[in-house]
């Protein structure tokens, strides 16, 4: 967007000062544009070009256009097949832990449940609105499982399962849900806008893709971090966003900036079919979201997301990659079907058919699959599904019921963090809300805020 | 090394305004280029410049050295850079030096903390965004104030929110330290695309802080303040100002307070409000007015324009009871539209005139219009007389 015109004009005297060192070529142990400067030159009677923007590119006497339809489309990889098996028996099943297995199955259930019981909260109007994430709980949980507790997540919305696998509890998805005094957003934000400090995932935003150049940002930071701290634990950023934000041109940002920076960044998109009603045809006509990675120099790979052993095995590796040469980013593409309405503020029967849902549903899903290969093993059965289910919902209830009774945060929390320390002008106003408060008893309902009208007050301490 | 300075003289300025088509009119008396070698409003010596009260005592008792805006910025980025190790610096072409100079020698310097991206804004700004979010300081510059409308997204929905919905977990989680350096306003002959001061587009928001330093010494002391600063910064930098404004600079790193005006100069029957390069124009206006009209003009920086100083002004409004606010950009709820609906709820028993504002008309910044656009010195002198005669 950045015009590139006007600086010739304007900064004619600047160009006449340019620094010495900037044109005239010397040994630089970094900067790599400055490398790249040296080594361009045509050279006679070559068979590849050197332009500067194009490097390595063979001279043809052949014109011929390069048309995606000729391109075979990227392959999906996968270890499990429909009915929970192993398909390449040649290859050993990568070794989990049967705890670890058991905890990605008891998650991705957790998930679901609490998904259908929210939903109908919604529906009954307890909670103002909600998402579920059925049929991609085998993404989130799956690519969770296999990164370090340590690395910074950022999120778009449909990744309940990660907040469930890195340790968020019934309580703390219940005070988000229900806005309470709990709730680490203050009641802030709409439901399932999960976040969590201690758990390393920042706070998700609605503006969709809005993420993915922050978590190249981020991954530069910890780039720097596992440079300075080459002992400590080298950490990588995930990156979570689906089909349709990758349209958005903060994807475009953030993929590039992350290839020419080499940022340690795994960006995971969860390519489900639909971004609300739009169907992916009307969202792209390339090879899916995996064919673009590829275009920004960044290694790419497209997994089966319904195969939460194949997420987790692609995740760990391309974690493994990330960290490569001081970092680099990956891309992930896992191919899922969205099962359910976009939110509870959509009926995607309006834009899809029913049957198509119910074949989903029914044919393929993570969960069903993960139990499959589970059962095959021997190491789940009905009972143990039975008690699993039955639990869950026992202790999701339990939250909910308990959040439902609990206060939302006093009402200065409108006001506060705003900036780190309230401004006068901010002060000044939450005294005008609280005289209004005062000469209209009875047209503000105070009793559901912590301290009631007294939460107009500022607080004593924090000055 | 910073580039040696030219003392320009007034005769060199205009020949050298002349051929940026901004001559002034051969008649003029109020309407003549600023001669910054002689404005009060900057230091031509190392005493006025280390007598600043609110320097720290090192700096105060340090020297100074005389240097222009953009190596004020380069002296401060260097500092901040040096000190702390979280700082990075960040933009389309800044690691040969920036297109105006304000980042040289840093890349060579500091390798990996300062770097070019690729050109595109929205991703400038979520870069550090999420850089911020993750513990650095960084400084992303956007090539032109014009230019950062690509990343409004960034900066409305992310940055400014991101200490807020993150709530209790915005102590570790919100992008403070955020700084976002953008050249801004016109220069003589920008027209639409290199001339536009969009601060109260920024003022709008709530969460972000937005800064607009006049002189090289305060361009020092706010940037490192705004570096400091646990809030996202947007920092204005007059582009026009980066080699013309030459003063005595404190050699010593010191920050100034962000959201506290200065007072300029003391008046008792009109108070200017105003920031960056339209504070020149003031001056000049003010000092032919009180020539003219015999009369007292109070002069206020407001050098943050968000949150600003809301109890500066109208302290001031309140003694002198007539308020001129300038600016730049357009009349259209700029700046100055906040500060004159604050000033008449703040000072309304004691407003002897109706409160003025001067900025930049209701269009766009045509190249060849650009003298009869933004606020000159005979609009400042012409609204100062209409304040004293109503």
């Amino acid at each position: 967007m950045a015009s590139r015109l006007g600086l010739r004009r304007l900064e004619i005297a600047a160009k006449s000062i340019l620094h010495p060192t900037a044109v005239r070529w010397q040994p630089s142990p970094c900067i790599r544009c400055q490398r790249r400067w040296q080594s361009i030159s045509q050279k006679i009677g070559s068979d590849r070009v050197h332009f500067p923007g194009a490097v390595n590119s063979q001279f043809t006497t052949q014109l011929a256009f390069t048309r995606p339809a000729d391109l075979p489309g990227m392959p999906t990889y996968r270890i499990l097949d429909q009915e929970g098996r192993i398909v390449d028996q040649a290859h050993a099943p990568p070794d989990i832990e049967t705890k670890e297995l058991l905890r990605m199955y008891r998650d991705m259930v957790f998930v679901s449940i609490m998904d259908i019981i929210m939903f109908d909260a919604q529906r009954q109007g307890r909670v103002s609105f909600y998402m579920v994430s059925a049929g991609e709980e085998g993404i989130a949980v799956g690519s969770a499982s296999a990164l370090s507790p340590n690395d910074p997540i950022f999120a778009q919305y449909r990744e309940t399962g990660i907040f469930q696998y890195r340790g968020f509890t019934p309580a703390d998805f219940m005070a988000q849900l229900f806005a309470t005094k709990d709730d680490p957003g203050r009641g802030r934000n709409m439901p399932v806008h999960y976040g969590s400090a201690k758990l390393r995932i920042h706070t998700i935003s609605s503006p969709l893709a809005t993420q993915i150049p922050q978590a190249s940002g981020a991954g530069y930071a910890v780039k720097m971090q596992n440079l300075r701290n080459p002992t400590d634990e080298q950490r990588v950023v995930a990156c979570y966003f689906g089909e349709g934000a990758a349209s958005e041109g903060d994807f475009h940002a953030a993929l590039n900036i992350a290839a020419t920076r080499a940022c340690p960044v795994v960006f995971i998109c969860r390519n489900n079919g639909f971004a609300i009603s739009t169907p992916t045809l009307e969202q792209y006509r390339g090879d899916g979201i995996a064919s673009r990675g590829v275009g920004y120099g960044i290694d790419t790979i497209r997994v089966d997301g319904n195969d939460i052993l194949a997420v987790r095995e692609v995740t760990r590796q391309a974690r493994e990659l990330a960290l490569q040469d001081n970092g680099r980013p990956v891309l992930i593409e896992a191919m899922s079907y969205r099962v359910s309405h976009h939110s509870t503020s959509d009926d995607s029967f309006a834009y899809r058919a029913k049957v198509e849902v119910e074949d989903w549903k029914r044919r393929d899903n993570p969960i069903t699959r993960l139990r499959k290969y589970l059962q095959g093993k021997g190491l789940w059965d009905d009972e143990r599904e039975a008690a699993l289910r039955s639990d869950a919902r026992k202790e999701i209830l339990e939250a909910y019921r308990k959040a439902e009774r609990e206060k939302h945060p006093p009402l200065r929390a409108m006001m506060e963090d705003v900036y780190e320390e309230m401004t006068e002008e901010q002060v000044g106003q939450l005294e005008k809300m609280r005289g209004l408060v005062e000469r209209y008893e009875g047209e503000y309902d105070v009793s559901r805020y912590e301290e009631g009208i007294a939460g107009l007050r500022l607080k004593e301490v924090k000055r | 090394m910073l580039r040696p300075i030219v003392r320009w003289s007034p005769r060199a300025l205009c020949s050298s305004r002349a051929r940026t088509y901004a001559s002034h009119a051969p008649k003029a008396r109020l309407n003549i280029p600023t001669d910054y070698s002689s404005t009060p409003l900057l230091h031509h010596s190392a005493k006025s410049a280390l007598a600043n009260k609110e320097l720290p005592y090192e700096a105060r008792n340090g020297t100074t050295s005389r240097i222009n805006l953009f190596q004020a910025i380069n002296a401060a980025l260097s500092h901040a850079l040096r000190s702390d190790h979280r700082v990075l610096l960040f933009g389309e072409d800044v690691a040969f030096g920036g297109v105006f100079r304000c980042s040289m020698n840093l890349a060579t310097e500091f390798q990996d903390r300062v770097f070019n991206t690729p050109l595109t804004e929205q991703g400038i700004v979520g870069f550090a965004i999420g850089a911020a979010m993750e513990g650095m300081r960084p400084i992303a510059e956007i090539q032109f104030a014009d230019y950062v409308f690509p990343a409004f997204d960034q900066i409305v929905n992310e940055a400014a929110k991101c200490r807020y919905r993150a709530g209790s977990n915005g102590g570790s989680m919100s992008c403070g330290g955020l700084v976002i350096r953008m050249p801004s306003g016109a220069v003589g002959h920008g027209a639409l695309y290199h001339s536009q001061s969009p601060e109260s587009l920024f003022t709008h928001i709530p969460g972000m802080r937005v800064v607009v330093p006049r002189s090289p010494s305060q361009a020092k002391g706010l940037l490192l303040g705004a570096i400091a600063c646990n809030d996202p910064v947007i920092f204005m930098e007059p582009k026009s100002l980066y080699r013309a404004a030459v003063e005595h600079v404190p050699a010593e790193p010191y920050t100034l307070p962000l959201g506290t005006a200065e007072v300029l100069k003391e008046g008792k029957d009109v108070t200017i409000v105003s920031y960056g390069t339209p504070l020149y124009t003031c001056q000049s206006a003010l000092a032919a007015a009180e020539r003219d009209f015999k009369c007292s003009v109070e002069l206020v920086d407001l050098r943050t324009v968000y949150p600003w100083d809301r109890q500066a002004v109208m302290a001031s409004v309140n003694k002198t009871g007539r308020c001129i606010i300038v600016h730049e950009s357009m009349l259209n709820a700029g700046v100055g539209a906040e500060v004159a609906a604050t000033v008449q709820e703040g000072c309304f028993l004691r407003l002897e005139a109706p409160v003025q504002r001067v900025a930049g008309w209701s269009t766009h910044p045509g190249l060849a219009y650009e003298k009869f656009n933004i606020p000159d010195v005979v609009r400042v002198y012409d609204s100062i007389r209409k304040a004293l005669n109503y």
